[in-house]
């Protein structure tokens, strides 16, 4: 039988099992949509491509599995690409499929034509441009191997208009790839491995990232127990361990308690699972664990010795090394060093004064963490109500806690939790917003709205862009420039303009029960929770000092 | 002419053998400039059935060699990449000589 280009795309998606897909259709995937027409595939009309994007990304983050956005030619795919940007950062499995202007007219300067494979080259893992219908039925399962084998990353599938229509036999389907296996680690570089833990009197775990993907969470609780050592999480690891676990010490870095900062300071081994030492982890890399020998384990071997040169480095799954390792751990209490006690403790005070009417962020956090199921997903956006639910919030399940990491994208957060939320409709999905960020894709909302997503909108509502105010007022003399908005949207006027429900906790009564209310409510919802305008987000290592050097929440430090 | 073209090349070259298509090239010098690696020359020809290219990238012997080299092992179309000491280098400086061949264009 015949099918042509667009067909066998989406002929593909079913085979590698894609229910749902997120973008926007214009004049070069016109034929793509036409294909999809006849396919029980759920399509979600984005209102934006970056939108799409991101609704990818919360469906590939909070499942662990490829997800897949559509947009055209043109402003379509530059739309699209701060949304691959920051899946590539995060190692996030989308597959980006975007028309192209036909064949003929490549490089004639066309309407809507751009460069889409060149402009995506150092954004994706890998990115195609299809020359002939045919090739589809080889690109297209190989781009689902290559996102979600090894590192997991974005793939970029350009598909010219002419490409979509050309029409070819195809008589058998090629079958989905398998993934490819994680590399297992040298029995030697194990043995030394294990050697070094057993021989340390300090060790800490530094985990990513990594451990989310690998579904480590439990090997390394194992580790954890068995030999002693507290672990801390970068923000794209956390949830990898529950909060709450006897020997998790919280976050690491420029927002870290000071005293998980302190214990990879007085560490005589890191062992760091699935990270790649990022600034806002190790802050000035030099000064980065003085006193420590390293042991680094990647999946990546390009991240081994990259921003840190460590004692051991071993490329190897994080589940395939752990397993090796654990039977040589040697149970040892380390009871000198666990009785410094680097667990987080839950005493921990606000980061300022909060005066009445507004909303202490920890509080806040608290508050939502009680209301909420305790198997709601949490997406934010960029900034610091983002650093504060890094902080707070008890993140208990792996891919819970989704949140835009290595490129710091505003506007992530909202078509994040409907990705989230399509992905698992039985499960209620909180965004946790600025309300700058908030604007900057606040026309999701009208797909919250149509298909009635459960999907909390929150914002923390503090007037400003807070974290550059924040940096202006530590380190620029207090030269407050473009960061404050003397322009408050009216956001539950704007909830309702779309028409979903929304709560004004400035206004309410009864706000702790206004919240409650509104966090038990089946469907979606927008809430407004004010927050001081002043408020800062603490301790802060100093941009580009070492993680010692850190401003504020003394109090923090137990 | 030839006196400034005749500097003594300095470096080692990356041999790559990769997947011949149109873009390969974006690729790899793409990382490059997106790595802030230096790339002092290339040369590149298609070897065997057309299929395959092999590539020469002149670099500086530095620190950055090893990430240079295992970011390039990355590239889904890099197919081998190893590191040549031995070559002769002075096919760079010769390059714009050696293209006009015998015949004298200027």
């Amino acid at each position: 039988m015949k099918y042509s280009g667009a067909e066998i795309i989406i002929k593909l998606l079913e085979i590698h099992g894609i229910k749902i897909v997120e973008g926007i259709p214009g004049g070069a995937n016109l034929p793509l949509y036409n294909a999809l027409y006849k396919s029980g595939i759920r399509h979600i009309l984005a209102r934006h491509e970056q939108g799409a994007g991101f609704m990818a990304q919360g469906m590939a983050r909070s499942t662990g599995l490829p997800a897949v956005c559509f947009a055209t030619s043109g402003p379509g795919a530059t739309n699209l690409i701060t949304a691959i940007a920051d899946a590539k950062l995060d190692s996030v499995p989308v597959i980006a499929i975007t028309g192209q202007v036909s064949s003929s007219l490549i490089g004639t300067d066309a309407f809507q034509e751009v460069d889409t494979y060149g402009m995506t080259i150092p954004i994706t893992k890998h990115n195609f441009l299809v020359k002939k219908a045919e090739e589809l039925l080889s690109v297209i399962p190989e781009s689902f191997r290559l996102a979600a084998s090894g590192r997991p990353g974005p793939v970029l599938i350009d598909v010219p208009k002419d490409v979509q229509l050309e029409k070819i036999e195809v008589s058998e389907w090629p079958s989905v790839l398998a993934v490819d296996k994680p590399p297992a680690p040298d029995d030697k570089v194990v043995r030394e491995a294990a050697m070094a833990i057993n021989a340390s009197e300090r060790p800490v775990l530094y985990i990513g990232g990594g451990a989310i993907s690998a579904g480590a969470g439990p090997l390394i609780s194992d580790l954890a127990l068995k030999a002693s050592i507290p672990v801390s999480s970068t923000l794209m690891g956390i949830g990898a361990l529950a909060s709450g676990h006897p020997l998790y010490a919280g976050m690491i870095g420029m927002h870290a308690r000071r005293k998980t900062n302190e214990m990879f300071r007085e560490a005589d081994l890191i062992i760091a699972l699935g990270v790649r030492f990022d600034d806002r982890a190790t802050g000035k890399v030099d000064e980065f664990c003085p006193r420590a020998r390293i042991i680094h384990v990647d999946i990546d071997g390009a991240e081994l010795n990259k921003n840190k040169r460590v004692d051991i480095s071993v490329i190897s799954g994080l589940a395939e090394f752990l397993n090796d390792i654990l039977p040589l751990i040697e149970r040892n209490d380390r009871r000198e060093w666990i009785d410094k006690n680097f667990g987080v403790c839950d005493e921990t005070p606000e980061p300022g004064n909060v005066e009445p009417g507004y909303f202490g962020p920890k509080r806040l956090l608290n508050l939502i963490a009680r209301y909420l199921p305790g198997d709601a997903i949490i997406t934010t956006d960029v900034g610091q109500h983002q650093m504060w639910t890094a902080q707070y919030y008890p993140v208990k399940i792996p891919r819970t806690l989704l949140t835009s990491s290595g490129l710091g994208t505003m506007g992530f957060g909202m078509p994040a939790a409907i990705g989230a939320a399509l992905a698992y409709p039985e499960r209620t999905v909180a965004a946790i917003c600025g309300d700058g960020s908030i604007l900057m894709n606040i026309q999701e909302l009208a797909v919250i709205s149509e298909e009635r997503l459960n999907v909390k909108v929150i914002i923390f509502n503090n007037g400003h862009l807070g974290l550059v105010r924040q940096q202006q007022e530590l380190f620029y003399g207090k030269n407050y420039i473009a960061s404050g908005f003397s322009c408050r949207p009216d956001f539950c006027l704007i909830a309702r303009g779309f028409g979903i429900k929304s709560y004004d906790l400035g206004s309410a009564d009864d706000p702790e029960g206004e919240l409650e209310k509104a966090l038990a409510e089946p469907g979606p919802c927008v809430i407004n929770a004010p927050i001081m305008g002043s408020m800062n987000v603490y301790p802060m290592v100093v941009p580009g000092g070492g993680n010692h050097e850190m401003i504020g929440g003394e109090g923090n430090a137990d | 002419m030839q006196t400034k073209n005749a500097k003594t090349m300095e470096g080692i070259v990356i041999e790559l053998e990769v997947n011949n298509h149109a873009g390969v090239m974006s690729h790899v010098a793409g990382l490059f400039s997106r790595r802030g690696f230096n790339l002092e020359g290339i040369l590149c020809g298609s070897i065997g059935d057309g299929s395959k290219s092999r590539m020469y990238l002149l670099v500086r012997d530095d620190e950055k060699l090893e990430q240079i080299i295992k970011q390039l092992r990355k590239l889904y179309d890099v197919v081998s990449v190893s590191v040549r000491r031995d070559y002769d280098l002075a096919l760079y400086s010769r390059i714009h000589e050696d293209n006009k061949g015998t015949k004298n264009f200027t």
